[in-house]
């Protein structure tokens, strides 16, 4: 097995360094800055309110996703960088959410 | 880079990759735990305050949004400087890694704004839980911001001095990695503090 093939490496279908083009990131660009305007034109809308938190997460998710995979490459990257990289942040987004339900949720249910 | 320019420049490791890169990387997921960990203590701490001022009477949501895309065009800024290096223009690395540069140290100034004015409107580190968890999580990004700026700085010099070329481009995709994570990292705040209240 080459140390390519050990490695996990994509394909360099993106010409230089496997890296995406001029073009890939100003689309990238332009749909980051798409997102930010819909988060900020919901944030400003009273009939979204009560679905404001899934959308603005929803938002978000996808804009850090764009990121990580095209500006910082993890797409066209070896697949041991996402997992370097994803494996603690999963457990980060387990500690907020575990701190989240424990000093938030459950002191709800708690008898007086 | 792909392996095999990585092996062209670099002597062969047991996954192939440069080690550079990949305790960056390393390095990179550490920083998500200690953001994290900010990020809870300001979520569960949130709407706890017994005296003001609170979110709703403080945030600048229309300030904060302008912060929010120059941030993200310093980030396609720095993608476009790394495809520069890689292809050797001199010219588009200056010009790129300037902007970059300009464009964070744009945004450490609207922080630096905003944190002015919520101090002269009461909130101070101290005043309630709101403050001292608000300013410790956007603090320390701007502090990471600000390490970044100086960093592109030196790569800019660098540049200017014609010591950056395909090469060395590796110095420059790592400096982008820090930079881009910096922008991550204030994409989740700038929904979690000021959009989601």
């Amino acid at each position: 097995m080459s140390a390519e093939a050990a490695g996990g490496a994509r394909p360099a279908a993106h010409g230089a360094e496997g890296h995406p083009g001029y073009k890939t990131y100003l689309l990238v660009a332009a749909v980051l800055g798409i997102i930010t305007a819909a988060e900020v034109a919901v944030f400003y809308i009273p009939a979204l309110a009560a679905a404001l938190v899934p959308i603005l997460l929803t938002l978000s998710t996808g804009k850090f996703i764009l990121v990580v995979m095209f500006y910082m490459h993890l797409k066209f990257d070896s697949r041991i960088f996402t997992g370097v990289f994803v494996a603690p942040l999963l457990l980060a987004m387990a500690v907020v959410v575990s701190l989240i339900i424990l000093f938030r949720v459950l002191p709800a249910y708690s008898p007086p | 880079m792909s392996s095999a320019a990585a092996h062209a420049e670099h002597p062969p490791t047991a996954t192939g990759l440069q080690t550079l890169k990949l305790g960056f990387w390393t390095f990179l997921g550490s920083e998500t735990l200690f953001f994290g960990s900010l990020i809870s203590t300001y979520m569960v701490y949130k709407r706890r305050s017994v005296t003001g001022p609170t979110t709703h009477e403080i945030l600048n949501i229309p300030l904060t949004s302008i912060s929010t895309l120059v941030l993200l065009t310093s980030s396609l800024m720095m993608v476009l400087a790394l495809a520069a290096v890689q292809r050797g223009e001199r010219r588009g690395a200056v010009i790129w890694l300037l902007s970059t540069a300009a464009l964070g140290s744009l945004f450490l100034s609207f922080q630096a704004y905003e944190f002015t004015s919520f101090y002269h409107e009461g909130l101070t580190l101290s005043v309630n839980l709101f403050g001292s968890s608000f300013f410790v999580l956007t603090g320390f990004h701007g502090a990471h911001v600000t390490i970044g700026v100086f960093w592109l700085l030196v790569l800019w010099v660098q540049a200017v001095r014609g010591r950056l070329g395909p090469a060395n481009a590796l110095a420059v995709e790592v400096a982008g990695l820090y930079w881009h994570f910096v922008d991550i990292v204030w994409i989740v705040i700038f929904t979690l503090v000021y959009l989601i209240q």
